[in-house]
Protein backbone atom coordinates (compact mmCIF):
# COMPACT_ATOMS: atom_id res chain seq x y z
CA UNK A 1 0.00 0.00 0.00
CA UNK A 2 1.32 3.43 -0.94
CA UNK A 3 0.85 6.26 1.51
CA UNK A 4 1.53 9.84 0.56
CA UNK A 5 0.92 13.39 1.73
CA UNK A 6 0.28 16.48 -0.36
CA UNK A 7 1.18 19.89 1.06
CA UNK A 8 0.25 18.68 4.52
CA UNK A 9 0.16 21.49 7.09
CA UNK A 10 -1.01 21.28 10.68
CA UNK A 11 -1.40 24.14 13.17
CA UNK A 12 -1.93 23.58 16.89
CA UNK A 13 -4.26 25.85 18.89
CA UNK A 14 -5.05 28.08 15.93
CA UNK A 15 -6.27 31.51 16.99
CA UNK A 16 -4.77 31.56 20.50
CA UNK A 17 -1.43 32.91 21.75
CA UNK A 18 -0.24 29.28 21.84
CA UNK A 19 -0.62 28.88 18.07
CA UNK A 20 2.15 26.79 16.56
CA UNK A 21 2.73 25.27 13.16
CA UNK A 22 3.76 21.68 13.84
CA UNK A 23 4.02 20.47 10.26
CA UNK A 24 4.49 22.75 7.27
CA UNK A 25 3.83 21.85 3.64
CA UNK A 26 4.96 18.25 3.73
CA UNK A 27 4.67 16.30 0.50
CA UNK A 28 6.11 12.82 0.37
CA UNK A 29 5.36 9.33 -0.86
CA UNK A 30 6.19 6.11 0.92
CA UNK A 31 6.02 3.11 -1.38
CA UNK A 32 4.72 -0.30 -0.42
CA UNK A 33 7.17 -2.52 1.47
CA UNK A 34 9.65 0.21 2.28
CA UNK A 35 11.43 0.51 5.61
CA UNK A 36 11.75 4.20 6.42
CA UNK A 37 13.57 5.72 9.35
CA UNK A 38 12.17 9.01 10.62
CA UNK A 39 14.58 11.32 12.40
CA UNK A 40 14.33 14.77 13.93
CA UNK A 41 14.71 16.71 17.14
CA UNK A 42 11.97 16.86 19.75
CA UNK A 43 9.38 19.26 18.39
CA UNK A 44 10.49 18.88 14.79
CA UNK A 45 7.03 17.65 13.85
CA UNK A 46 7.70 13.96 13.36
CA UNK A 47 5.12 12.80 15.92
CA UNK A 48 2.51 15.15 14.48
CA UNK A 49 3.28 13.93 10.98
CA UNK A 50 2.85 10.24 11.81
CA UNK A 51 -0.45 10.91 13.56
CA UNK A 52 -1.75 12.25 10.26
CA UNK A 53 -0.87 9.07 8.44
CA UNK A 54 -3.53 7.03 10.27
CA UNK A 55 -6.07 9.80 10.54
CA UNK A 56 -5.70 10.61 14.23
CA UNK A 57 -5.12 14.23 13.30
CA UNK A 58 -6.91 16.00 10.49
CA UNK A 59 -4.69 18.24 8.37
CA UNK A 60 -5.26 21.98 8.71
CA UNK A 61 -4.61 22.04 4.98
CA UNK A 62 -3.35 19.51 2.47
CA UNK A 63 -4.23 15.85 2.04
CA UNK A 64 -3.17 12.40 3.15
CA UNK A 65 -3.58 9.74 0.47
CA UNK A 66 -3.76 6.00 0.92
CA UNK A 67 -3.31 4.26 -2.44
CA UNK A 68 -4.18 7.56 -4.06
CA UNK A 69 -7.43 8.07 -2.13
CA UNK A 70 -7.87 10.94 0.31
CA UNK A 71 -8.40 9.30 3.71
CA UNK A 72 -10.74 12.10 4.82
CA UNK A 73 -12.87 11.95 1.67
CA UNK A 74 -14.02 8.39 2.33
CA UNK A 75 -16.72 9.42 4.78
CA UNK A 76 -17.18 9.01 8.48
CA UNK A 77 -15.41 5.70 9.00
CA UNK A 78 -11.85 6.79 9.50
CA UNK A 79 -11.39 3.62 11.56
CA UNK A 80 -10.86 1.62 8.36
CA UNK A 81 -7.78 3.74 7.72
CA UNK A 82 -6.48 2.94 11.19
CA UNK A 83 -6.76 -0.79 10.50
CA UNK A 84 -4.59 -0.33 7.41
CA UNK A 85 -2.08 1.98 9.04
CA UNK A 86 -1.06 0.69 12.48
CA UNK A 87 0.52 3.21 14.83
CA UNK A 88 2.51 2.24 17.91
CA UNK A 89 2.95 5.25 20.15
CA UNK A 90 5.94 6.10 22.28
CA UNK A 91 5.87 4.15 25.56
CA UNK A 92 2.95 2.03 24.29
CA UNK A 93 2.93 -0.02 27.50
CA UNK A 94 0.95 2.79 29.15
CA UNK A 95 -2.03 1.93 26.96
CA UNK A 96 -2.44 -1.63 28.34
CA UNK A 97 -5.68 -2.01 30.24
CA UNK A 98 -7.14 -5.51 29.96
CA UNK A 99 -7.09 -8.27 32.58
CA UNK A 100 -4.86 -10.46 30.47
CA UNK A 101 -2.28 -9.83 27.80
CA UNK A 102 -4.29 -12.01 25.45
CA UNK A 103 -7.36 -9.79 25.78
CA UNK A 104 -5.29 -6.69 25.36
CA UNK A 105 -3.70 -7.89 22.13
CA UNK A 106 -7.17 -8.96 20.97
CA UNK A 107 -8.57 -5.44 21.52
CA UNK A 108 -7.62 -4.21 18.03
CA UNK A 109 -8.79 -7.29 16.09
CA UNK A 110 -12.03 -7.27 18.11
CA UNK A 111 -12.67 -3.68 17.09
CA UNK A 112 -12.26 -4.83 13.50
CA UNK A 113 -15.16 -7.21 14.06
CA UNK A 114 -13.25 -10.42 13.41
CA UNK A 115 -14.49 -13.80 14.66
CA UNK A 116 -12.94 -15.54 17.67
CA UNK A 117 -10.99 -18.08 15.63
CA UNK A 118 -9.33 -15.41 13.52
CA UNK A 119 -8.64 -13.31 16.62
CA UNK A 120 -6.99 -16.26 18.33
CA UNK A 121 -4.77 -16.88 15.32
CA UNK A 122 -3.80 -13.23 15.08
CA UNK A 123 -3.03 -12.87 18.78
CA UNK A 124 -0.60 -15.76 18.65
CA UNK A 125 1.03 -14.61 15.44
CA UNK A 126 1.37 -11.03 16.68
CA UNK A 127 2.85 -12.15 19.99
CA UNK A 128 5.42 -14.15 18.06
CA UNK A 129 6.28 -11.25 15.75
CA UNK A 130 6.74 -8.94 18.71
CA UNK A 131 8.82 -11.52 20.55
CA UNK A 132 6.32 -11.91 23.37
CA UNK A 133 6.49 -15.34 25.05
CA UNK A 134 3.16 -17.04 24.27
CA UNK A 135 3.03 -18.86 27.61
CA UNK A 136 2.62 -15.48 29.33
CA UNK A 137 -0.49 -14.55 27.34
CA UNK A 138 -2.82 -15.36 30.23
CA UNK A 139 -0.97 -13.13 32.68
CA UNK A 140 -2.11 -9.67 33.69
CA UNK A 141 -0.19 -7.05 31.72
CA UNK A 142 0.65 -5.36 35.00
CA UNK A 143 2.69 -8.32 36.23
CA UNK A 144 5.12 -8.14 33.34
CA UNK A 145 8.56 -6.57 33.11
CA UNK A 146 9.00 -3.31 31.21
CA UNK A 147 10.34 -4.97 28.08
CA UNK A 148 7.56 -7.56 28.05
CA UNK A 149 4.91 -4.87 28.45
CA UNK A 150 6.41 -3.04 25.48
CA UNK A 151 6.27 -6.19 23.36
CA UNK A 152 2.69 -6.90 24.39
CA UNK A 153 1.67 -3.39 23.38
CA UNK A 154 3.45 -3.63 20.02
CA UNK A 155 1.77 -7.00 19.44
CA UNK A 156 -1.56 -5.26 20.07
CA UNK A 157 -1.04 -3.17 16.93
CA UNK A 158 0.57 -5.90 14.81
CA UNK A 159 -2.47 -8.12 15.52
CA UNK A 160 -4.56 -5.83 13.34
CA UNK A 161 -2.27 -6.87 10.47
CA UNK A 162 -1.84 -3.35 9.14
CA UNK A 163 -0.32 -2.87 5.70
CA UNK A 164 1.74 -0.05 7.08
CA UNK A 165 3.24 -0.20 10.57
CA UNK A 166 4.49 2.98 12.21
CA UNK A 167 6.50 2.79 15.42
CA UNK A 168 7.35 5.90 17.45
CA UNK A 169 10.60 5.27 19.32
CA UNK A 170 9.83 1.60 19.99
CA UNK A 171 13.12 1.14 21.83
CA UNK A 172 12.99 4.26 24.04
CA UNK A 173 13.84 3.67 27.67
CA UNK A 174 14.96 0.06 27.22
CA UNK A 175 18.40 -1.29 28.08
CA UNK A 176 20.81 -1.87 25.17
CA UNK A 177 19.99 -5.55 24.90
CA UNK A 178 16.25 -4.90 24.97
CA UNK A 179 16.70 -2.20 22.31
CA UNK A 180 18.55 -4.50 19.95
CA UNK A 181 16.09 -7.30 20.46
CA UNK A 182 13.06 -5.17 19.72
CA UNK A 183 14.65 -3.58 16.66
CA UNK A 184 15.75 -7.00 15.44
CA UNK A 185 12.19 -8.24 15.88
CA UNK A 186 10.87 -5.33 13.84
CA UNK A 187 13.35 -6.05 11.08
CA UNK A 188 12.26 -9.68 11.00
CA UNK A 189 8.63 -8.61 10.90
CA UNK A 190 9.43 -6.38 7.93
CA UNK A 191 11.37 -9.09 6.13
CA UNK A 192 8.70 -11.72 6.75
CA UNK A 193 5.54 -9.78 5.97
CA UNK A 194 6.95 -7.39 3.39
CA UNK A 195 4.80 -4.61 4.88
CA UNK A 196 5.81 -0.98 4.97
CA UNK A 197 7.45 0.00 8.25
CA UNK A 198 8.12 3.51 9.53
CA UNK A 199 10.51 3.69 12.43
CA UNK A 200 10.79 6.96 14.35
CA UNK A 201 14.04 7.17 16.24
CA UNK A 202 16.55 9.52 17.81
CA UNK A 203 19.39 7.21 17.07
CA UNK A 204 21.24 7.54 13.79
CA UNK A 205 22.79 4.15 14.43
CA UNK A 206 19.41 2.43 14.67
CA UNK A 207 18.17 4.09 11.51
CA UNK A 208 21.35 3.31 9.60
CA UNK A 209 21.11 -0.31 10.70
CA UNK A 210 17.49 -0.86 9.84
CA UNK A 211 16.13 1.52 7.25
CA UNK A 212 16.30 1.69 3.46
CA UNK A 213 15.32 5.32 3.39
CA UNK A 214 15.52 8.17 5.86
CA UNK A 215 13.10 11.02 6.43
CA UNK A 216 14.72 13.91 8.30
CA UNK A 217 12.36 16.44 9.85
CA UNK A 218 13.57 19.84 10.97
CA UNK A 219 11.51 22.82 12.18
CA UNK A 220 8.19 21.33 11.03
CA UNK A 221 9.51 20.76 7.51
CA UNK A 222 11.04 17.88 5.60
CA UNK A 223 14.77 18.45 5.59
CA UNK A 224 15.62 15.36 3.58
CA UNK A 225 13.87 12.25 2.37
CA UNK A 226 16.15 9.89 0.52
CA UNK A 227 18.15 6.69 0.71
CA UNK A 228 20.44 6.16 3.68
CA UNK A 229 23.58 6.76 1.59
CA UNK A 230 22.36 10.02 0.09
CA UNK A 231 21.12 11.42 3.41
CA UNK A 232 24.30 10.64 5.30
CA UNK A 233 26.37 12.02 2.42
CA UNK A 234 25.03 15.41 3.55
CA UNK A 235 26.72 15.07 6.93
CA UNK A 236 27.86 18.71 7.02
CA UNK A 237 24.30 19.96 6.54
CA UNK A 238 23.04 17.49 9.14
CA UNK A 239 25.53 18.86 11.64
CA UNK A 240 24.23 22.35 10.97
CA UNK A 241 20.76 21.36 12.16
CA UNK A 242 22.41 19.65 15.15
CA UNK A 243 21.82 16.13 13.93
CA UNK A 244 24.71 13.78 13.45
CA UNK A 245 25.64 10.88 11.25
CA UNK A 246 26.37 7.52 12.91
CA UNK A 247 29.52 7.55 15.02
CA UNK A 248 31.19 4.97 12.83
CA UNK A 249 30.62 7.21 9.79
CA UNK A 250 32.37 10.04 11.60
CA UNK A 251 35.30 7.75 12.33
CA UNK A 252 35.59 6.85 8.67
CA UNK A 253 35.37 10.50 7.59
CA UNK A 254 38.27 11.30 9.89
CA UNK A 255 40.27 8.33 8.62
CA UNK A 256 39.68 9.47 5.07
CA UNK A 257 40.68 13.01 6.00
CA UNK A 258 43.93 11.59 7.37
CA UNK A 259 44.60 10.16 3.95
CA UNK A 260 43.72 6.52 4.54
CA UNK A 261 42.11 4.74 1.60
CA UNK A 262 38.73 4.07 3.23
CA UNK A 263 35.28 4.61 1.73
CA UNK A 264 33.17 7.43 3.20
CA UNK A 265 29.84 5.65 2.84
CA UNK A 266 30.14 3.48 5.94
CA UNK A 267 27.10 3.55 8.22
CA UNK A 268 27.02 0.32 10.14
CA UNK A 269 29.54 -1.35 12.44
CA UNK A 270 29.65 -4.78 10.69
CA UNK A 271 30.36 -3.12 7.35
CA UNK A 272 33.00 -0.92 8.99
CA UNK A 273 34.65 -3.97 10.51
CA UNK A 274 34.84 -5.66 7.13
CA UNK A 275 36.42 -2.60 5.51
CA UNK A 276 38.91 -2.08 8.32
CA UNK A 277 39.98 -5.72 8.32
CA UNK A 278 40.53 -5.59 4.58
CA UNK A 279 42.52 -2.39 4.95
CA UNK A 280 44.64 -3.87 7.72
CA UNK A 281 45.10 -7.11 5.79
CA UNK A 282 46.20 -5.16 2.73
CA UNK A 283 48.53 -3.02 4.81
CA UNK A 284 50.06 -6.15 6.35
CA UNK A 285 50.73 -7.66 2.95
CA UNK A 286 52.36 -4.57 1.52
CA UNK A 287 54.59 -4.28 4.59
CA UNK A 288 55.82 -7.82 4.18
CA UNK B 1 -9.83 17.93 20.91
CA UNK B 2 -9.51 17.66 24.64
CA UNK B 3 -6.80 20.29 24.63
CA UNK B 4 -9.35 22.97 23.90
CA UNK B 5 -10.96 22.63 27.31
CA UNK B 6 -10.42 25.74 29.39
CA UNK B 7 -10.28 25.34 33.14
CA UNK B 8 -9.56 28.78 34.46
CA UNK B 9 -7.45 29.22 31.39
CA UNK B 10 -4.59 31.65 31.85
CA UNK B 11 -4.11 34.05 28.94
CA UNK B 12 -0.50 35.26 29.18
CA UNK B 13 0.20 38.96 28.79
CA UNK B 14 1.93 41.97 30.32
CA UNK B 15 -0.94 44.39 30.72
CA UNK B 16 -1.63 46.47 33.81
CA UNK B 17 -4.20 43.90 34.90
CA UNK B 18 -1.73 41.05 34.45
CA UNK B 19 0.85 42.86 36.55
CA UNK B 20 -1.42 43.51 39.51
CA UNK B 21 -0.83 41.61 42.72
CA UNK B 22 -2.85 38.38 42.61
CA UNK B 23 -4.08 39.02 46.17
CA UNK B 24 -5.50 42.36 45.10
CA UNK B 25 -7.08 40.81 42.02
CA UNK B 26 -8.73 38.22 44.20
CA UNK B 27 -10.00 40.85 46.64
CA UNK B 28 -11.25 43.07 43.82
CA UNK B 29 -13.01 40.15 42.19
CA UNK B 30 -14.88 39.42 45.41
CA UNK B 31 -15.53 43.16 45.73
CA UNK B 32 -16.97 43.21 42.23
CA UNK B 33 -19.27 40.28 42.99
CA UNK B 34 -20.54 42.18 46.05
CA UNK B 35 -21.13 45.25 43.89
CA UNK B 36 -23.18 43.20 41.45
CA UNK B 37 -25.49 42.21 44.27
CA UNK B 38 -25.68 45.72 45.66
CA UNK B 39 -26.96 47.08 42.35
CA UNK B 40 -30.70 47.43 42.69
CA UNK B 41 -31.63 49.67 39.83
CA UNK B 42 -31.10 49.34 36.09
CA UNK B 43 -28.85 52.36 35.88
CA UNK B 44 -26.48 50.77 38.40
CA UNK B 45 -25.62 48.14 35.78
CA UNK B 46 -24.28 50.72 33.36
CA UNK B 47 -21.15 51.64 35.36
CA UNK B 48 -20.70 47.94 36.29
CA UNK B 49 -20.67 46.92 32.63
CA UNK B 50 -18.42 49.82 31.67
CA UNK B 51 -16.00 48.97 34.49
CA UNK B 52 -15.67 45.36 33.34
CA UNK B 53 -15.47 46.27 29.66
CA UNK B 54 -12.72 48.74 30.51
CA UNK B 55 -10.85 46.13 32.51
CA UNK B 56 -11.08 43.64 29.63
CA UNK B 57 -9.82 46.28 27.21
CA UNK B 58 -6.87 47.18 29.43
CA UNK B 59 -6.04 43.50 29.87
CA UNK B 60 -6.25 43.00 26.07
CA UNK B 61 -8.36 39.86 26.42
CA UNK B 62 -10.29 39.23 23.20
CA UNK B 63 -14.07 39.56 23.45
CA UNK B 64 -14.52 36.03 22.16
CA UNK B 65 -12.93 34.75 25.37
CA UNK B 66 -15.87 36.21 27.32
CA UNK B 67 -18.26 34.32 25.08
CA UNK B 68 -16.24 31.19 25.66
CA UNK B 69 -16.45 31.45 29.43
CA UNK B 70 -20.19 32.12 29.37
CA UNK B 71 -21.05 29.28 27.00
CA UNK B 72 -21.04 26.50 29.64
CA UNK B 73 -23.52 28.33 31.91
CA UNK B 74 -25.79 29.44 29.09
CA UNK B 75 -28.41 26.78 29.96
CA UNK B 76 -28.54 28.05 33.55
CA UNK B 77 -28.98 31.62 32.38
CA UNK B 78 -31.74 30.63 29.98
CA UNK B 79 -33.47 28.50 32.61
CA UNK B 80 -33.53 31.20 35.27
CA UNK B 81 -34.58 33.79 32.71
CA UNK B 82 -37.54 31.72 31.57
CA UNK B 83 -38.60 31.00 35.15
CA UNK B 84 -38.38 34.67 36.01
CA UNK B 85 -40.26 35.70 32.90
CA UNK B 86 -43.34 33.70 33.84
CA UNK B 87 -43.34 33.41 37.60
CA UNK B 88 -42.72 36.94 38.82
CA UNK B 89 -45.94 38.43 40.08
CA UNK B 90 -46.73 41.96 39.08
CA UNK B 91 -49.51 44.16 37.95
CA UNK B 92 -48.33 45.35 34.55
CA UNK B 93 -49.29 42.18 32.72
CA UNK B 94 -48.20 41.87 29.10
CA UNK B 95 -50.17 38.75 28.29
CA UNK B 96 -51.66 35.68 29.96
CA UNK B 97 -51.34 32.15 28.70
CA UNK B 98 -53.38 29.78 30.85
CA UNK B 99 -51.82 29.84 34.31
CA UNK B 100 -48.79 31.79 33.04
CA UNK B 101 -48.56 35.56 33.22
CA UNK B 102 -45.84 37.57 31.64
CA UNK B 103 -45.40 40.91 33.33
CA UNK B 104 -43.06 43.83 32.79
CA UNK B 105 -41.72 43.11 36.27
CA UNK B 106 -40.91 39.60 35.14
CA UNK B 107 -39.14 40.81 32.02
CA UNK B 108 -37.11 43.22 34.09
CA UNK B 109 -36.17 40.61 36.71
CA UNK B 110 -35.22 38.10 34.05
CA UNK B 111 -33.04 40.67 32.34
CA UNK B 112 -31.46 41.73 35.63
CA UNK B 113 -30.68 38.14 36.68
CA UNK B 114 -29.24 37.23 33.29
CA UNK B 115 -27.06 40.32 33.19
CA UNK B 116 -25.91 39.71 36.74
CA UNK B 117 -24.92 36.13 35.95
CA UNK B 118 -23.09 37.16 32.80
CA UNK B 119 -21.17 39.87 34.62
CA UNK B 120 -20.41 37.48 37.46
CA UNK B 121 -18.86 34.93 35.13
CA UNK B 122 -17.12 37.51 32.96
CA UNK B 123 -15.71 39.22 36.06
CA UNK B 124 -14.32 36.11 37.67
CA UNK B 125 -13.06 34.87 34.30
CA UNK B 126 -11.07 38.07 33.89
CA UNK B 127 -9.20 37.18 37.05
CA UNK B 128 -8.37 33.66 35.88
CA UNK B 129 -7.48 34.88 32.40
CA UNK B 130 -4.96 37.34 33.78
CA UNK B 131 -3.59 35.41 36.75
CA UNK B 132 -1.59 32.23 36.43
CA UNK B 133 -3.02 29.42 38.57
CA UNK B 134 0.16 29.24 40.61
CA UNK B 135 0.11 32.90 41.64
CA UNK B 136 -3.59 32.49 42.37
CA UNK B 137 -2.92 29.73 44.89
CA UNK B 138 -0.12 31.85 46.35
CA UNK B 139 -2.63 34.63 46.83
CA UNK B 140 -5.16 32.29 48.40
CA UNK B 141 -2.54 30.94 50.78
CA UNK B 142 -1.58 34.41 51.94
CA UNK B 143 -5.10 35.72 52.20
CA UNK B 144 -6.16 32.71 54.25
CA UNK B 145 -3.03 33.09 56.41
CA UNK B 146 -4.91 34.30 59.49
CA UNK B 147 -6.80 30.97 59.61
CA UNK B 148 -3.54 29.30 60.68
CA UNK B 149 -4.27 30.68 64.14
CA UNK B 150 -7.18 28.27 64.43
CA UNK B 151 -4.98 25.43 63.11
CA UNK B 152 -6.54 25.40 59.68
CA UNK B 153 -3.99 23.71 57.31
CA UNK B 154 -3.69 26.68 54.97
CA UNK B 155 -0.35 25.77 53.49
CA UNK B 156 -1.30 22.16 52.86
CA UNK B 157 -4.50 23.25 51.20
CA UNK B 158 -2.65 25.69 48.96
CA UNK B 159 -0.04 23.05 48.13
CA UNK B 160 -2.75 20.58 47.17
CA UNK B 161 -4.38 23.19 44.98
CA UNK B 162 -1.10 24.04 43.27
CA UNK B 163 -0.38 20.38 42.62
CA UNK B 164 -3.87 19.74 41.32
CA UNK B 165 -3.65 22.76 39.02
CA UNK B 166 -0.17 21.81 37.93
CA UNK B 167 -1.34 18.35 36.91
CA UNK B 168 -4.50 19.28 35.03
CA UNK B 169 -2.66 20.02 31.78
CA UNK B 170 -0.43 16.98 32.25
CA UNK B 171 -3.38 14.67 32.76
CA UNK B 172 -5.28 16.24 29.89
CA UNK B 173 -2.30 15.63 27.66
CA UNK B 174 -2.00 12.10 28.97
CA UNK B 175 -5.70 11.45 28.33
CA UNK B 176 -5.26 12.74 24.82
CA UNK B 177 -2.34 10.43 24.27
CA UNK B 178 -4.10 7.35 25.65
CA UNK B 179 -7.21 8.17 23.61
CA UNK B 180 -5.10 8.43 20.48
CA UNK B 181 -3.37 5.16 21.26
CA UNK B 182 -6.68 3.34 21.74
CA UNK B 183 -8.17 5.00 18.66
CA UNK B 184 -5.16 3.78 16.72
CA UNK B 185 -6.27 0.29 17.75
CA UNK B 186 -9.71 0.98 16.38
CA UNK B 187 -11.48 1.98 19.60
CA UNK B 188 -14.78 3.57 18.68
CA UNK B 189 -15.66 6.42 21.02
CA UNK B 190 -17.84 8.57 18.84
CA UNK B 191 -20.81 6.35 18.13
CA UNK B 192 -23.21 4.00 19.90
CA UNK B 193 -25.57 4.33 22.82
CA UNK B 194 -24.89 5.35 26.38
CA UNK B 195 -23.77 1.93 27.59
CA UNK B 196 -21.52 1.44 24.58
CA UNK B 197 -19.91 4.81 25.20
CA UNK B 198 -19.44 4.14 28.90
CA UNK B 199 -17.77 0.85 28.05
CA UNK B 200 -15.56 2.60 25.53
CA UNK B 201 -14.16 4.69 28.39
CA UNK B 202 -12.65 1.70 30.20
CA UNK B 203 -9.59 1.45 27.93
CA UNK B 204 -8.90 5.10 28.69
CA UNK B 205 -9.72 5.31 32.38
CA UNK B 206 -7.65 2.34 33.53
CA UNK B 207 -4.37 3.51 31.99
CA UNK B 208 -5.14 7.06 33.12
CA UNK B 209 -5.67 6.07 36.77
CA UNK B 210 -2.55 3.97 36.74
CA UNK B 211 -0.50 6.80 35.37
CA UNK B 212 -1.98 9.29 37.85
CA UNK B 213 -1.01 6.99 40.72
CA UNK B 214 2.45 6.55 39.29
CA UNK B 215 2.88 10.29 38.96
CA UNK B 216 1.65 10.89 42.51
CA UNK B 217 4.16 8.40 43.82
CA UNK B 218 7.00 9.94 41.83
CA UNK B 219 6.07 13.41 42.98
CA UNK B 220 5.86 12.38 46.64
CA UNK B 221 9.27 10.78 46.36
CA UNK B 222 10.77 13.83 44.65
CA UNK B 223 9.32 16.14 47.31
CA UNK B 224 10.68 13.99 50.07
CA UNK B 225 14.12 13.88 48.42
CA UNK B 226 14.13 17.65 48.63
CA UNK B 227 13.21 17.51 52.31
CA UNK B 228 9.72 18.94 52.00
CA UNK B 229 8.14 19.03 55.45
CA UNK B 230 5.10 21.26 54.99
CA UNK B 231 4.76 24.97 55.42
CA UNK B 232 6.48 25.45 58.76
CA UNK B 233 9.33 27.97 58.39
CA UNK B 234 9.18 27.88 54.61
CA UNK B 235 10.22 31.02 52.75
CA UNK B 236 9.18 31.83 49.22
CA UNK B 237 11.12 32.70 46.13
CA UNK B 238 8.49 35.04 44.74
CA UNK B 239 7.44 37.56 47.35
CA UNK B 240 4.17 39.33 46.71
CA UNK B 241 4.18 43.11 47.01
CA UNK B 242 1.35 45.56 46.60
CA UNK B 243 2.26 48.35 44.21
CA UNK B 244 0.68 51.64 43.24
CA UNK B 245 -1.13 49.77 40.50
CA UNK B 246 -3.00 47.71 43.06
CA UNK B 247 -4.13 50.73 45.03
CA UNK B 248 -5.28 52.38 41.81
CA UNK B 249 -7.35 49.31 41.06
CA UNK B 250 -8.78 49.36 44.57
CA UNK B 251 -9.58 53.07 44.28
CA UNK B 252 -11.40 52.61 40.97
CA UNK B 253 -13.43 49.72 42.37
CA UNK B 254 -14.35 51.69 45.49
CA UNK B 255 -15.49 54.57 43.28
CA UNK B 256 -17.60 52.07 41.31
CA UNK B 257 -19.20 50.91 44.55
CA UNK B 258 -19.88 54.50 45.56
CA UNK B 259 -21.45 55.29 42.19
CA UNK B 260 -23.65 52.19 42.38
CA UNK B 261 -24.82 53.05 45.91
CA UNK B 262 -25.57 56.64 44.93
CA UNK B 263 -27.54 55.43 41.90
CA UNK B 264 -29.47 53.11 44.21
CA UNK B 265 -30.38 56.00 46.48
CA UNK B 266 -31.56 58.44 43.80
CA UNK B 267 -35.34 58.15 43.65
CA UNK B 268 -36.51 57.18 40.17
CA UNK B 269 -40.29 57.42 40.23
CA UNK B 270 -40.51 56.85 36.45
CA UNK B 271 -39.28 53.31 37.08
CA UNK B 272 -41.90 52.43 39.65
CA UNK B 273 -43.93 50.40 37.20
CA UNK B 274 -40.97 48.00 36.91
CA UNK B 275 -40.31 47.43 40.57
Amino acid sequence: MVISTEHLTYTYSAGTPFEKVAVRDVSLTIGGGEMVGVIGHTGSGKSTLIQHLNGLLKPTSGRVLLDGKDIWAAGPDIRQVRFHVGLVFQYPEYQLFEETVYKDIAFGPKNMGLDDKEIDKRVHEAAEFAGFPTDLLDKSPFELSGGQKRRAAIAGVIAMEPDILILDEPAAGLDPRGRNKILQQIREYHAFTGNTVLLVSHSMEDVANFADKILVMNNAEVFAYDTVERVFARSEELKKIRLSVPQVTNVFHRLAADGLPVPENVYTVPYAKKKLLRLLGKGGRSDA
Amino acid sequence: MLKDITIGQYFPGHSVVHRMDPRMKLILTIFYIVILFVVSNPFGFIPSVLFLAGAYMVAKIPVKMIARSIKPILPIILFTSILNLFFINGDSVIFTLGPLHMTWQGVYTAFRMALRLVLLIAGTSLMTYTTSPISLTDAIEQLLGPLKLVHFPVHELAMMMSIALRFIPTLVEETDKIMSAQKARGADMESGGLIHRAKALVPILIPLFLSACRRAEDLALAMECRCYRGGEGRTRMKQLHYSQLDFMGLLITVILLAVVIVLNLIPMPFLNWLM
